[in-house]
């Protein structure tokens, strides 16, 4: 039994909003695999839930015909994963949701809760920060959108009012036409593991073998998931030989992790720089740049 | 905080009374007397409590009994022929000797019947990955991986 007070099944966004305004305690639930964890562990215990997890509005991945991908947040891991759409146009991100727990935990888990939990080693964070995927926000009171890169406040915190649901993820085509991806989860075992480091990279090849755009995030180098700026603006317009050659140096030079008991700085400054460079390499080949 | 809810388990159409702040495991176990569903971590570490939602295995013990309501939810339990026989799965792993105390045994069955229904086969490697949200406290990880590997030849191959 999980020590939580009242729930209120939401079958809508509206019902949703509601719910969440008329009651200050109350924490949305979505898979519940974060949220049921703290409520075990004691850190919510007592809480009252407003649960969006059969909200079918909120649910699936779509096309529209401008080009823009809407996930809706409560799509699981697997669902993304499996998406038609995400196969073919932004395979990267489904096999970040790929890299998540185990299948159990992939068929459960949500990416809207995966950005919303606010947490630095979120496996789909960096791949959608570099997507710059653009965040409906609801409330009682209207709509407000906010780009994935401006919602992380710090270490578990996001800037969701109280009364605001994460209500789409919208990727936009000029942030995923012609761009290559690659996501690698660095982490101790190659399932249920949280990543010691994760790098994340988008290339866009220009004429001539150089670097159009760049694209480069990190989770857990930072208290939030974070871009690798200086990164990405020092390479662009290289030639690929050059950033390959650079990008360690210069990520290591910007990015500024912690010792944690899962690993040193010095170790993630390491791998950090290495990945960066793997999953430049990778990238690079998926968009067919010349090499 | 009782509440009642309608669901299909193992095929039949049910109405069970839950407490609110139930696992679907516990509704399963308490409600209904099926305990083939484990309950190892109920933090979705071990995948013991694992079932199928429509279709889909997760870990029962971090899933909502009320979620489950208008869902079909299969257990371990649900496998029995008419004729009272075991399922090829069941089989398999007997064959495999992929039992040893047996306490991970009906979630990874229920995986295995997630794998299986998929229709084709796979490569060590592949099963491998769709297993790991299960552990072995036995560690018997080679003799289960030769039952779904058996399992899904037989079936599929
Ligand atoms: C065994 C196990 C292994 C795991 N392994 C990984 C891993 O490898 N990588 C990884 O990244 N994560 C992992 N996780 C963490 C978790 O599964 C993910 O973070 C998942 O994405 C959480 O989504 P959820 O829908 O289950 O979240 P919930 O628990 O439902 O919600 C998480 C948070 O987001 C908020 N929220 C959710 N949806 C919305 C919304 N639409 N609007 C507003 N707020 C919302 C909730 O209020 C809550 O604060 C693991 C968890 C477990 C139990
Ligand atoms: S008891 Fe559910 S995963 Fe361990
Ligand atoms: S057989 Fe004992 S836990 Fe697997």
């Amino acid at each position: 039994m999980f020590d939580f007070e009242n729930i209120v099944l939401a079958a809508s966004v509206e019902e949703a909003v509601a719910a969440l305004s008329a009651n200050e305690k109350a924490i949305v639930i979505s898979g519940g695999t974060d949220v049921l964890i703290k409520i075990r562990e004691g850190k919510l215990a007592g809480c009252d839930l407003v649960s969006i997890h059969d909200i079918p509005e909120l649910h699936g991945v779509r096309l529209t015909e401008d080009g823009c991908i809407h996930i809706g947040p409560t799509t699981t891991f697997a669902e993304l994963t499996n998406s038609p759409v995400i196969m073919e146009r932004i395979p990267v991100l489904g096999r970040a949701a790929d890299t998540v727990g185990g299948p159990q935990i992939r068929a459960m888990g949500t990416v809207g809760g995966n950005i919303s939990n606010g947490v630095t080693s979120a496996d789909t964070a960096t791949t959608l920060l570099n997507l710059e995927a653009e965040l409906t926000l609801t409330s009682p009171a209207g709509e407000r959108r906010v780009n994935v890169n401006d919602y992380y406040l710090g270490a578990g915190r996001v800037c969701l009012d109280h009364a605001e649901l994460l209500t789409d993820i919208c990727v936009k085509p000029e942030n995923y036409q012609g761009f290559g991806g690659c996501y690698i989860k660095y982490a101790m075992r190659n399932a249920m593991d949280i990543a010691t480091l994760g790098t994340s990279c988008l290339v866009k090849p220009g004429k001539g073998g150089v670097i159009d755009t760049l694209r480069l995030a990190f989770g857990v180098a930072a208290p939030v998931p974070m871009r690798a700026r200086n990164t990405e603006q020092a390479l662009t317009g290289k030639s690929y030989a050059e950033a390959l050659e650079e990008i360690a140096g210069l990520v290591r030079g910007e990015i500024t992790p912690r010792t944690s008991w899962r690993a040193s700085r010095e170790f993630r400054l390491q791998i950090a720089g290495e990945n960066a460079r793997r999953a430049l390499e990778a990238a690079w080949a998926e968009a067919g740049g010349e090499v | 905080m009782l509440q009642i809810i309608k669901l299909t388990v193992n095929g039949k159409p049910c109405e069970i009374a839950v407490d609110r702040r139930w696992s679907l495991a516990e509704a399963l176990r308490q409600a209904l007397g099926l305990t083939s569903v484990k309950k190892g971590c109920e933090v979705g570490e071990c995948g013991a409590c694992t079932v199928l939602v429509d279709g889909k295995a997760v870990d029962s013990c971090l899933y909502l009994a009320l979620w489950a309501e208008g869902k079909s939810v299969v257990t371990v339990e649900g496998l029995k022929s008419g004729d009272n026989d075991l399922h090829p799965i069941q089989k398999a792993f007997i064959e495999e000797c992929a039992v040893q105390c047996g306490f991970c045994t009906p979630g990874l069955i229920m995986s295995a019947v997630e794998i299986v229904g998929e229709g084709r086969v796979y490569s060590r490697d592949e099963l491998r990955k769709l297993l790991s949200g299960h552990l072995c406290r036995c560690t018997g990880y080679e003799n289960i991986l030769n039952a779904v590997e058996r399992a899904v030849r037989e079936i599929n191959g």
